[in-house]
């Protein structure tokens, strides 16, 4: 005759180990480095070609022009999926995943981040600067981009 | 103290300490199981916890169930589970009260509670409830004969239908409970039908019937009949090493009682490694087990202590 | 005996997704059973010919969370056979190699599930326990537990290396130890075998009139599964056995997962094995030109289809998925004659249903007429077509705040 409960040593044996399930969150579990987490911006490698933005499934983030070959990204976290495809889709490596994926907030307004560009270096002080070079630095206006 | 003050005292202050001690065996239950489970399980504040939180709920009684019943059956759940304690002996070789018959009392008392959630389920006049209180009583059938058999046959032996008196008897004869060791794995997979634990805890199967018995019921009546099923745990446990275990209460008053819940303790660990490493019955084939071959084993073990009764001197 | 009917669904605690099945019983035996669909539907199909087809990959991605590397896959393998374009080999091994994990963790899943539904919660904990390594193994390749994105059209968008694939072969050997710790413990455990033998029986015949595919189909002995009929990424250069079982019950779809647990492990390592070097995407362009394709996977539940039409812009014109939860549904009602009230849990359980799969939309217009009706007019229509079935949604709110004020006063 076969007895019920097959199960009983083996379960015997894990009542001593220790458990598997940690105590979260006094205990946080850490995840892989490849893993697709919250985005971050690299403003200065930013062109302004708004791939990423076409790209992105969820219409998450948009590229503002702010200045001279200036962008910055002004995401919302509550729709973006984390796929990474605007990761993918740039060409001049301005975004990338980190792994912090404890996003969940009681106020909508922390997850619409904007990352701006560093401000621009202040202009030469007080020498009296000759014309032309001067003119050189005159913002032309880029292509409109897309 | 009178005698009658002091057991005043004990009716009122006993039921407190045994939902305290409710608490505590659900706890140890629920984190034997987590652990066999290979999971971290509960804090130890859990079913406290839980308790205060369905008190502090709203009740929502059904429109068409009978407002008073079905507020009144889980508070005589409680009640009858309690009561029974008061009939266990565990400090001392007499319980708080004893008179010749209190056994058959006690397994009255215990059998109530089911039948409170049958008539709680059947008030209820939900589909699922319905069909869950059903169950209870059908479960009832199967489990209940084979648990009076097992605990008659000791009370045979020692020649006395009170526990109190089994206790004496026992005492004096200390090797006589081995015999009584198949009664005693009897009782035990009995009450896993009595308290609603796999494999016999179809009456409760969340995954069928969505509550089953309990449906309707929330706030403090869903408190309280969740506290029936703990104090009937402890109460039914006590009662168990009570009968089958009995050594050890013929000693000072706070050893016995030590041993005593230990005793208890290692009950409830049984029936939490019983709930981990069998899947659920369905109901005939529950009732199947339970007289092809649970109540044949309480037969046995009743044809052994008549034997032994005629053959071992008094 | 008078019959009853309780409705299972679509909210109740045995099922993960909503569905419908309204059960008729005599006593606890079930009498009939009827199924109702269409509880999860999200209008991901007409969604798809909004987006781009980049975009589109996350979002067919995300047909589901179980078998989401099925549903992406399927659809890169069809644009990209309307594109012309032949993934190189390294990237078909990837995918495969990600596919197998995907069946892994999902087949784990599902004897947790079969084991929670018939109250056996240690089964539960231990094989989701078990999971846990795939579901990292999975984070750390492609970046995510579930809804992995590893697919772009072209390839695989990440690459293996191998650390990576020792690690995979690693927690390969673990499971496969415990996989047969599990298959040991579903021939002997008496009361698992109580409650899975002879419950929700599916003949062979009936197995092929409804259509069942996958395990459920292969536990009536219909030897059939597309990853060895219809080759695709790397399957036509690696061995296997196609599993199928003549026990025709739950138990015998228990065996077959748990087997097909065992070939995935050997899959694994012939793909780590003859992993080959190479560029891992071809270049798509854009707009794909026009043209149409359907595509055969074999998702963790059986045989998913993919239907994607372009029309040389670069968005879709119209992209159909029928999962195989669709296609193993119409038994269900079947199995369910002649067993116990207790047993519909999981025999629903026992074909893996994954109801974010099933639900889709097909219009079908006898007259080949065709209309559009606005958000109003269709909302209306609903009500109309309730209203000739004695139900009357007409006035519901006013109706409901004229019983709550009634009740307060």
């Amino acid at each position: 005759m076969r007895w019920p409960g097959r199960m009983a040593g083996e379960v015997l044996r894990h009542a001593t180990q220790k458990p598997n399930t940690v105590n979260y969150p006094a205990v946080k579990v850490e995840m892989p480095p490849a893993f697709r987490g919250k985005l971050r911006f690299h403003a200065a490698r930013c062109v302004g070609c708004k791939l990423c933005q076409k790209d992105c499934p969820a219409g998450a983030l948009a590229i503002e022009k702010v200045g001279e070959k200036r962008f910055q990204a002004v995401f919302q976290f509550d729709r973006c999926i984390y796929c990474a495809q605007c990761v993918d889709s740039c060409n001049k490596d301005a975004l990338e995943s980190t792994t912090e994926y404890e996003l969940a907030t009681l106020d909508r307004a922390t997850l619409r981040v904007t990352y701006a560009p560093e401000p621009p270096p202040p202009p030469p002080a007080a020498e009296p600067a000759p014309a032309a070079p001067a003119a050189a630095n005159d913002a032309t206006p880029l292509p409109s981009a897309g | 103290m009178s005698s009658s003050l002091l057991s005043l005292v004990y009716v009122i202050a006993l039921p407190g300490f045994l939902c305290v001690g409710g608490l505590a065996m659900q706890f140890l239950d629920r984190k034997v199981y987590a652990r066999l489970q290979h999971r971290a399980g509960p804090p130890w504040f859990q079913p406290v916890a839980d308790s205060l939180k369905l008190l502090t709920k709203e009740e929502i009684v059904p429109d068409g169930a009978d407002a008073l019943l079905f507020r009144a059956v889980p508070l005589v759940a409680l009640t009858s589970a309690a009561t029974a304690f008061f009939y266990v002996p565990l400090w001392g070789q007499h319980a708080l009260f004893a008179f010749e018959g209190d056994l058959v009392v006690v397994l009255y008392l215990l059998t109530i509670p089911p039948l409170c959630f049958f008539l709680g389920g059947w008030f209820s006049t939900s589909l699922f409830a319905t069909i869950g209180s059903v169950r209870t009583l059908t479960s009832l059938f199967a489990y209940e004969v084979p648990l009076f058999i097992a605990l008659v046959g000791p009370a045979m032996l020692a020649g006395s239908w009170s526990l109190s008196g089994m206790t004496v008897y026992y005492a004096a004869h200390p090797l006589r409970p081995l015999a009584n060791l198949l009664g005693f794995a009897v009782a035990l997979v009995a009450l896993l039908g009595k308290l609603e634990k796999a494999p016999f805890d179809i009456p409760e199967a969340e995954t069928e019937l969505a509550g089953g018995t309990l449906t309707e019921y929330s706030g403090k009546l869903l408190a309280l009949f969740r506290m029936t099923l703990d104090v009937e745990a402890v109460v039914a446990a006590a009662l168990l090493s009570a009968v089958f275990l009995p050594w050890g209460l013929g000693l000072w008053w706070p050893l016995a009682w030590a041993l005593s819940a230990v005793k208890i303790v290692a009950v409830i660990a049984l029936l939490a490694l019983a709930r981990t490493i069998f899947a659920r019955m369905r109901l005939e084939q529950m009732v199947l087990f339970c007289w092809r071959w649970l109540a044949p084993a309480a037969l046995v073990q009743l044809v052994i202590t008549v034997v032994l009764n005629g053959v071992l001197p008094p | 005996m008078s019959r009853v009917t309780i409705p299972i669904g679509p909210a109740h605690p045995s099922l993960k997704e909503p569905e419908s099945f309204n059960i008729t019983l005599e006593g606890e035996r079930i009498f009939s059973a009827e199924v109702k669909l269409g509880y999860n539907h999200r209008g991901i199909e007409k969604a798809a010919e909004d987006r781009t087809y980049i975009q589109d990959i996350h979002l067919i991605e995300r047909v589901c969370g179980i078998c989401s590397h099925a549903h992406s896959t399927a659809f890169c393998m069809a644009v990209e056979e309307v594109a012309g374009v032949t993934v190189p080999p390294r990237a078909q091994h990837v995918r495969t190699l990600v596919a197998e994990l995907e069946r892994i963790h999902s087949h784990l899943l599902w004897l947790g599930v079969a084991g929670h539904e018939i109250g056996f919660d240690t089964l539960l904990m231990y094989t989701w326990r078990d999971r846990e390594p795939v579901m990292d193994l999975l984070a750390m390749l492609t970046g995510n537990r579930v809804n992995y994105g590893i697919n772009t059209l072209g390839g695989v968008r990440r690459d293996v290396t191998p650390e990576h694939l020792a690690q995979v072969a690693q927690v390969v050997d673990v499971l496969e130890q415990r996989t047969l710790y599990y298959a040991e413990l579903a021939e002997t455990d008496v009361t698992l075998r109580q409650r899975l033998s002879g419950v929700g029986h599916l003949s062979h015949d009936d197995a092929v009139r409804f259509g069942a595919v996958g395990p459920t189909g292969r536990a009536s002995r219909i030897d059939r599964d597309t990853r060895r009929d219809d080759p695709y990424l790397a399957y036509g250069q690696v061995q296997f056995d196609v599993i199928t079982d003549d026990h025709e019950d739950v138990l015998g779809r228990t065996r077959v997962r748990v087997k097909e647990l065992l070939q995935a492990y050997r899959i694994i390592r012939q793909v780590i094995a003859t992993m080959p070097d190479g560029p891992l995407t071809v270049k798509v362009p854009r707009k794909i030109r026009a043209g149409e394709a359907i595509v055969r996977y074999e998702a963790p539940r059986g045989e998913n289809l993919h239907y994607v039409r372009a029309n040389g812009t670069d968005r879709p014109e119209r992209v159909k998925v029928r999962a195989p939860t669709l296609a193993n549904t119409a038994a269900v009602a079947k199995m369910m004659e002649e067993n116990y009230l207790a047993d519909v849990p999981i025999i629903v359980a026992a074909i893996d249903p994954c109801f974010s799969c099933t639900d889709r939309a097909l219009r079908v217009n006898a007259d080949g007429a065709s209309e559009v009706l606005s958000w109003r007019e269709l909302r209306a229509r609903g009500i109309e077509r309730y209203r000739r079935e004695g139900v009357d949604f007409g006035d519901l709110n006013a109706r409901l705040s004229r019983q709550l004020s009634a009740r307060k006063g």
